[in-house]
């Protein structure tokens, strides 16, 4: 007997995949400068990352998010599954808004953060940048819910900058201007329908659109032929990375390690240690993780994710901080040049002692390489508001067609 | 030349006893190494048994011989080169197939194509397993503690272990107590629901034991082989270019680099021992060696119940080392190919043609070929670890020629039916293997120039090793750490003063890994108040 | 309607009611809640045709805590014996038995060699040293790892200082077999293949393991703890059949002034605030109670009657895979006739009986078991209640109990379709050691652990509710987080044989329970 082969996918090529938009990303991608992001290839750099991120800050940019891991939960107990996986109270959170927040593990360590969406009574959606289908369907033991992966049906794009509303009326999102912060709606533009939400990674007013991945790059050519006075560019994820940092926002294993991927378990982070607290809701009724949230609120936090300023210009990715030049106290997870507030800022995870204090004589230990010789400087940092860039057309409903 | 008197001489020139011998000799001391076969390496051996073929002829892979003893014994400086390998894929009788890429988005595709939840399940299993791992490492290059003993090391090891544990914290100690009882099947049932991802992992936790999947104690098999290391990768694979001979070969130039002397061609038929202190060796041939330590890296059965006097030993002890469980269950086919086989079940240009393969899809293939074993007789249908390194050694076969290894769990060290292995029970065996492979591989057969087929009765005769028992020792909870190979006697010396044990019968236990060879070592030069050239992990 | 209490137990098997016994008489306002029509869960009687009572379930008392039958005065409230201390009888396909005294002691019927017979002496006394060593710890909580309280701290110094107090060989020794497996065990010092059979069979009776399983050492220890603590003969058959155990622990719990209430079934424990405040019953009705102690298998007690909605989802997930598959079905037939088991003398009928030739036959039933298959012959214990107590069968008549082992839950081809085969094929394997038997069968009841499940709702139908093997033991028994009775449901505790210290018809994690709820109210 020979056994004769019955698959024809071949696994092992193109591991790292195309994303719905890979068409049009990469007859933009001039630099041909590609990032890997959960899977899928997606530009890191389009032209110019500079010009990029101003593109954001001033007009508006396109970005692929379509890599950001998607999941799509229905069913009778879909609210109270949602309810028991999430520190928020999903009951709150009606029919056609989203809300950002974050789940535990039975630690009370923070296993991922992401925004849901209520789409429906008992319909949800939830994205976010780890893989959740194992943790979502672990959770779903004894709930009537069907969980399904959406990541590679849905094709998304994040639509940010000052003239995103301008635009997408123009394509027509016919009532975009009413839409607040937060809020989602269902938009049918010339066949193609698009899902809108006021929401975005980039601190700035600005959209995400989901659309069925087959439709993707058609909405690619629409936004961009209706843009036409506007001038939309494509956005990269280095530029990203600059932005969400400028707005304040963690990501998931860089900022904070995943409690399912911790090796050592205490290396993981309760929302009160990642300065999110506002988003557990003790009075909602059970979740996974409150009782052990209720012993860490009582002792307090051992860490804390904090925002710096530190002085002169050069970026601190990765450094160590000191208290009083001596004590190490914690260390910088993302930092860079703000081209737009001209300060030098970070995110960094600190003692919670040392966070806490009126104060703290904190310097950052950069090293800075002139002509090929290095030097350790002994940066001054001081705590500040994390939402170092938070403009108000952020939140403004109507948006003005600035 | 030989001196008459040494201060050392260990018996079996395997990587542990060359380990062992490379320490001493870098304290100083003289050291002679007598190996019963014509040529060096124990299990860690490749012989030419067809002319341009290299045969590995029993360990076929190297991840778990630990990175420190490469560094001390300077092994690359002297010709060892690891080569990182990696990936499988198990075949299945429907024709499809499960790889598992080294490639992580190759992997995680593929696993999905199996069970979308299993996908994320696996990066679970990974940081749990490597939770175990972290825990058990540092214990490996450590000696165990008698627990029953007031003595301040021992006390201080015991604190060492109960300090880590207790470091783990309660949800980790829970989890480490579960893993080390519960069975390789239950483990993975925890995480997976496909049954070909079950079957493909659950191979390590059976891979040289007399237990199958569904006994309790296999999940720490398991541990076992994935507690090495290749690069500071854990759990990662590799191949010594040139075979495994490849590592005895380097280890024996760093012991002569160090005024070490192997004899080869010299069996041991007795352990001297005057006055009740091992005085040296007494060979087959009728010559003597002196020393005023003797190490045996020869399994604890063979060393107490066949190389000494029972006169010279404790009664109970020897009871004890009858009761020691050394169970053969593996066999091996070394074959020499004139082209590389096909598998189509797997497109020729992936990654996992070069990684190993297997044809047992179930937890019950495995279990029923365990059952085939208690039975007394070679699995039908076993679990096969079948590799061509000439894919990547391009010193193992004449070029556009292939050497394929396979490994085969399992096969008894005596059959029920009272067939001798060497007869046709031995051709038989081969061609159920052989028959497996073909069933998946159309032009395998035609392909085969020589096949070399190994009853752990073979491996026996030709190794020494008690049964064919790769490990020499099972590798069950009553076998390991201070149990292993005898209670209160596991810290590397015997009830006879001077003599040692350097074995994989010693802690931690089986597998090309060399750290019995480096313990014992260390324990000798304690003993003998010589500068101490083995460091402890951890410390 | 509603109704007040301070405890409220879920279920009257034999834990439920000593968990509320012990808490009525400590004052406390109790009421069981039993869903069958009758007390008394695994340990129970039934008539399956008129005038034979069979023991439905279990069929012999067995490490039944002494201090339990003290404290809960059972004497008193009808427990009597009709047969104490019964020897094992374990039978030979060609007459040639071996008679095994109980506890252990002495060794009869065929030739053994001399060499078996001091070995085993030497043997039973050390595993009875080691049952010693390990009694003290099933009366005990659980201690809880890493908490790093003195009182959870000092029970785990007390086992480490009981085991180290063995002596340095001893010691040693338990070390070495804690874990491994019982058939190297006796065939490392024993000869004779039914003596090593005979020992075997209580390591795995009730257990998905053969006798090869690593682990099956310690369940067999497990099983030496109660002739070691103070009770003398540790198998016994009540008079009036097993089901006068609970019967006299309802009255117990009468007495006490605790409330028995049966035909109520629980549908689920009401929890407010993350607290348990009461059950709600099939019908409806609310019955508030300050605690709750729930007797019923530990993963239906938090996914059915607590919710996954009360817990977090690894705690879930961890009562979801708490190790419960059934591996024991019960053979229960009504006899016109005493049955006769050729080479045994009268007294010796009325033993233990047991069918495990060998080692290795037991392995090969094993096997068929891991396959969800038949076994050809499977192990049993055997046992004919009525020749010491005639009141549960009629004139003449007699009941045969035998509990089979290695019968799977679900069976390849379901149960329909095999049922009859199988109760034929075990009546005909009755019937080679007892000829004529099979002719005086005037009725027979089956029930696999299918039928287990469906009648007692265990889940998996699994005679400890959970498999007894380290991995789900002490302090993880059933698991991590849920070890110590109480749960992380204020209020809500489990007492039955999912918790520490396990099965068999001990009541020992009832009591265990009880005190545990006694003394958390008194702290808080």
């Amino acid at each position: 007997m020979i056994i004769r082969r019955n698959t024809v996918e071949a696994r092992h090529r193109e591991a790292v995949r195309p994303t719905p938009f890979h068409t049009r990303t990469s007859a933009a991608c001039l630099s041909n400068e590609w990032t890997t992001w959960a899977g899928y290839t997606v530009p890191n750099v389009y032209d110019d990352m500079t010009y990029e991120y101003f593109t954001v800050r001033n007009q508006v940019g396109v970005l692929d998010i379509s890599p950001l891991s998607k999941y799509r939960v229905r069913g009778p107990e879909a609210e109270a599954f949602m309810n028991r996986l999430l520190t928020r109270d999903a009951r709150k959170l009606s029919p056609g808004r989203v809300a950002y927040a974050l789940w535990c593990n039975d630690d009370g360590h923070v296993i991922d953060d992401g925004t849901v969406f209520r789409l429906g009574e008992e319909d949800f959606r939830l994205c976010c940048q780890e893989h959740q289908l194992g943790w979502l369907s672990r959770s779903a033991l004894g709930f009537d819910v069907e969980i399904e992966d959406e990541t590679a049906a849905l094709g998304a794009l994040a639509f940010q900058g000052p003239t995103s509303c301008a635009v997408l009326r123009r394509a027509g999102c016919e009532g975009i201007e009413t839409l607040r912060p937060f809020d989602t709606r269902d938009f049918d533009l010339q066949g193609i329908a698009v899902t809108v939400s006021r929401t975005g990674f980039t601190g700035d007013l600005g959209y995400e659109l989901w659309v069925a991945a087959a439709d993707a790059p058609v909405l690619w050519d629409r936004l961009f032929e209706a843009g036409a006075l506007h001038d939309p560019r494509p956005v990269g994820l280095a530029a990203l990375d600059l932005l969400r940092l400028e707005a304040g926002f963690i990501v998931t294993n860089t900022d904070y390690v995943s409690a399912e991927l911790a090796l050592r378990r205490n290396r993981g982070r309760t929302p009160f240690e990642l300065g999110l607290e506002r988003l557990v809701d003790f009075e909602k009724g059970h979740f996974t993780g409150r009782r052990a949230l209720l012993e860490a609120q009582r002792q307090g936090p051992r860490r804390l994710i904090v925002a710096l300023d530190i002085e002169h210009n050069k970026p601190a990715q990765d450094a160590l901080v000191y208290l009083g030049g001596k004590k190490q106290v914690g260390h910088i997870t993302t930092a860079a040049w703000s081209p737009t507030c001209k300060r030098n800022i970070a995110l960094a995870t600190l003692e919670a002692v040392t966070a806490r204090r009126p104060n703290p004589d904190l310097r950052v230990e950069i090293y800075v390489k002139k002509e090929l010789k290095w030097r350790r400087l002994m940066a001054r940092a001081k705590i500040v508001d994390r939402r170092f860039f938070d403009p108000e057309r952020r939140r403004t409903t109507p948006p003005a067609d600035y | 030349m030989t001196r008459d008197r040494y201060d050392a001489i260990v018996i079996g020139s395997g990587h542990n006893g060359l380990t062992n011998a490379c320490y001493l000799a870098r304290a100083g001391l003289s050291v002679l190494v007598v190996e019963r076969n014509d040529y060096i390496g124990g299990a860690a051996v490749s012989r030419e048994l067809q002319p341009g073929w290299t045969y590995t002829n029993c360990s076929y892979v190297c991840s778990l011989l630990r990175p420190e003893i490469i560094r001390d014994l300077e092994l690359s400086k002297y010709g060892l080169q690891v080569i990182p390998y990696g990936g499988g894929a198990t075949l299945m009788r429907s024709g499809d197939s499960f790889s598992a890429y080294t490639d992580h988005y190759a992997y995680r595709r593929e696993l999905a194509r199996h069970s979308a939840k299993d996908a994320d399940a696996y990066e679970r299993y990974s940081v749990d397993v490597m939770r175990q791992c972290r825990f058990i490492r540092p214990l490996l290059l450590r000696m165990p503690p008698d627990p029953t003993s007031f003595k301040p090391r021992d006390l201080g090891e015991l604190l060492f272990l109960g300090k880590r544990f207790w470091d783990l914290g309660e949800r980790d100690m829970c989890e480490t107590l579960r893993f080390w009882t519960l069975s390789i099947a239950d483990y993975l049932d925890q995480y997976f629901e496909s049954d070909v991802v079950k079957a493909h992992l659950a191979g390590s936790g059976i891979i040289g034991t007399a237990l199958g999947p569904y006994s309790p104690g296999t999940a720490y098999v398991l541990l076992h082989h994935y507690m090495g290391e290749v690069d500071g990768s854990a759990g990662s694979w590799g191949f010594s270019r040139g075979g495994m001979g490849a590592i005895t070969r380097a280890m024996t130039r760093s012991l002569e680099a160090s005024g070490g002397e192997v004899l080869t061609g010299s069996g041991v038929d007795r352990v001297l021992v005057e006055e009740g202190r091992a005085a040296g060796v007494v060979l087959a041939n009728g010559n003597v060696h002196r020393a005023r330590t003797v190490i045996s890296g020869m399994d604890v059965k063979r060393t107490f119940l066949e190389a000494m006097e029972a006169q010279d030993l404790p009664g109970e002890f020897l009871d004890q080392v009858r009761r020691f469980k050394i169970r053969g269950s593996s066999g091996k086919l070394n074959i020499a190919l004139d082209g590389l086989p096909e598998f189509p079940q797997i497109d020729s240009d992936s990654a996992v043609q070069y990684g190993e393969k297997h044809f047992t899809e179930t937890m019950e293939d495995l279990e029923r070929a365990y059952d085939d074993w208690k039975a007394g007789t070679w699995s039908r249908w076993p679990y096969v670890d079948m590799l061509i390194p000439s894919q990547f050694d391009p010193t193992v076969a004449p070029p556009g020629k292939h050497m394929m290894t396979a490994f085969i769990q399992y096969a008894p060290p005596t059959l029920k039916s009272g067939e001798p292995w060497d007869g046709p029970a031995r051709e038989a065996f081969g061609k159920t293997v052989i028959d497996q492979i073909a069933t998946f591989s159309p032009n395998f057969k035609d392909l085969i120039v020589h096949a070399e087929v190994r009853s752990p009765w073979d491996l026996e005769q030709e190794v020494g090793l008690t049964e064919g028992n790769i490990f020499q020792g099972e590798l069950t909870f009553d076998q390991l750490l201070f149990n292993r190979p005898v209670p209160g006697y596991a810290q590397y010396r015997t009830p006879v003063p001077g003599l040692y044990l350097c074995g994989s019968s010693a802690h931690p236990g089986g597998g090309v890994m060399g750290a019995p060879g480096a313990n014992a070592a260390r324990e000798v030069l304690r003993d003998l108040r010589a500068p101490q050239t083995v460091r402890e992990m951890g410390r | 309607m509603s109704s007040s209490f301070d405890a409220v137990v879920i279920g009257a098997g034999h834990n439920g009611l000593v968990a509320g016994t012990y808490l009525a008489k400590a004052g406390r306002k109790v009421l069981v809640l039993e869903a069958c029509g009758s007390p008394g869960g695994a340990a129970a009687s039934e008539e399956i045709a008129p005038g034979y009572q069979v023991p439905t379930y279990a069929h012999l008392l067995f490490n039944l805590d002494p201090v339990v039958v003290r404290d809960l005065r059972l004497e008193r409230h009808g427990l009597r014996y009709a047969k104490g201390a019964m020897a094992t009888a374990a039978l030979d396909r060609d007459g040639r038995h071996l008679i095994i005294g109980e506890g252990l002691e002495g060794l009869g019927g065929r030739g053994i060699a001399a060499t078996d017979l001091s070995a085993w002496s030497d043997m039973s006394a050390r595993l009875r040293r080691f049952a010693v060593t390990l009694a003290a710890f099933l009366a005990k909580t659980p201690p809880r790892l890493g908490s790093g309280g003195w009182d959870e701290n000092r029970t785990l110094l007390e086992l480490g200082w009981k085991i180290r107090r063995l002596g340095r060989d001893d010691m040693r020794e338990f070390l070495r077999v804690v874990l491994s497996n019982v058939a190297d065990l006796v065939e490392d010092e024993l000869e004779d293949p039914l003596l090593q059979a005979a020992i075997a069979f209580d390591a795995v009776l009730g257990g998905w393991t053969g006798p090869r399983s690593p682990g099956t050492v310690l369940p067999l220890l497990y099983r030496l703890t109660g002739d070691s603590a103070g009770l003398p003969a540790a198998r016994r058959l009540p008079q009036g059949g097993v089901g006068a155990l609970t019967q006299a622990m309802a009255g117990a719990l009468r007495e006490a002034g605790g409330s028995l209430r049966c035909d109520a079934r629980v549908a689920r424990v009401r929890v407010e605030g993350d607290r348990a405040t009461g059950v709600v019953l099939e019908d409806g009705e609310t019955i508030a109670a300050g605690s709750v102690l729930s007797s019923i298998d530990p993963k239906r007690a938090f996914l059915e009657l607590i919710g996954p909605h009360h817990l977090d989802a690894e705690f879930a997930q961890r009562a979801n895979q708490i190790r419960m598959k059934g591996a024991t079905a019960k053979l229960n037939l009504a006899l016109s006739a005493p049955p006769l088991f050729s080479g045994l003398d009268t007294t010796q009928q009325a033993e233990r009986l047991l069918i495990a030739p060998s080692i290795d036959d037991m392995e090969v039933a094993f096997n068929a078991l891991k396959y969800g298959e038949l076994p050809q012959t499977p192990p049993m214990e055997i046992v004919v209640p009525s020749l010491a107590d005639p009141s549960i069968a009629p004139d003449g008549g007699h009941v045969l109990s035998a509990v089979v082992q290695y019968v799977p839950f679900a069976v390849k081809g379901g149960w329909d379709a095999v049922r009859e085969d199988f109760q034929t094929s075990l009546i005909a394997q009755l019937e080679a050691y007892a000829p004529g038997l099979k002719d005086s069968v005037v009725a027979a009841q089956l029930l696999t652990p299918a039928d287990i499940e469906e009648r007692l709702g265990t889940s998996g139908g699994h005679w400890h509710h959970g498999e007894l093997a380290a991995d789900q033991m002490l302090m993880l028994r059933p698991f991590q987080g849920a070890a110590q009775y109480a749960t992380p449901i204020d209020g809500f505790y489990l007492c039955g044989a999912g918790a520490h210290p396990g099965g068999d018809l001990m009541g020992t994690a009832g009591r265990n329970a009880a005190r545990r709820v006694l003394r958390r109210e008194g702290t808080t």
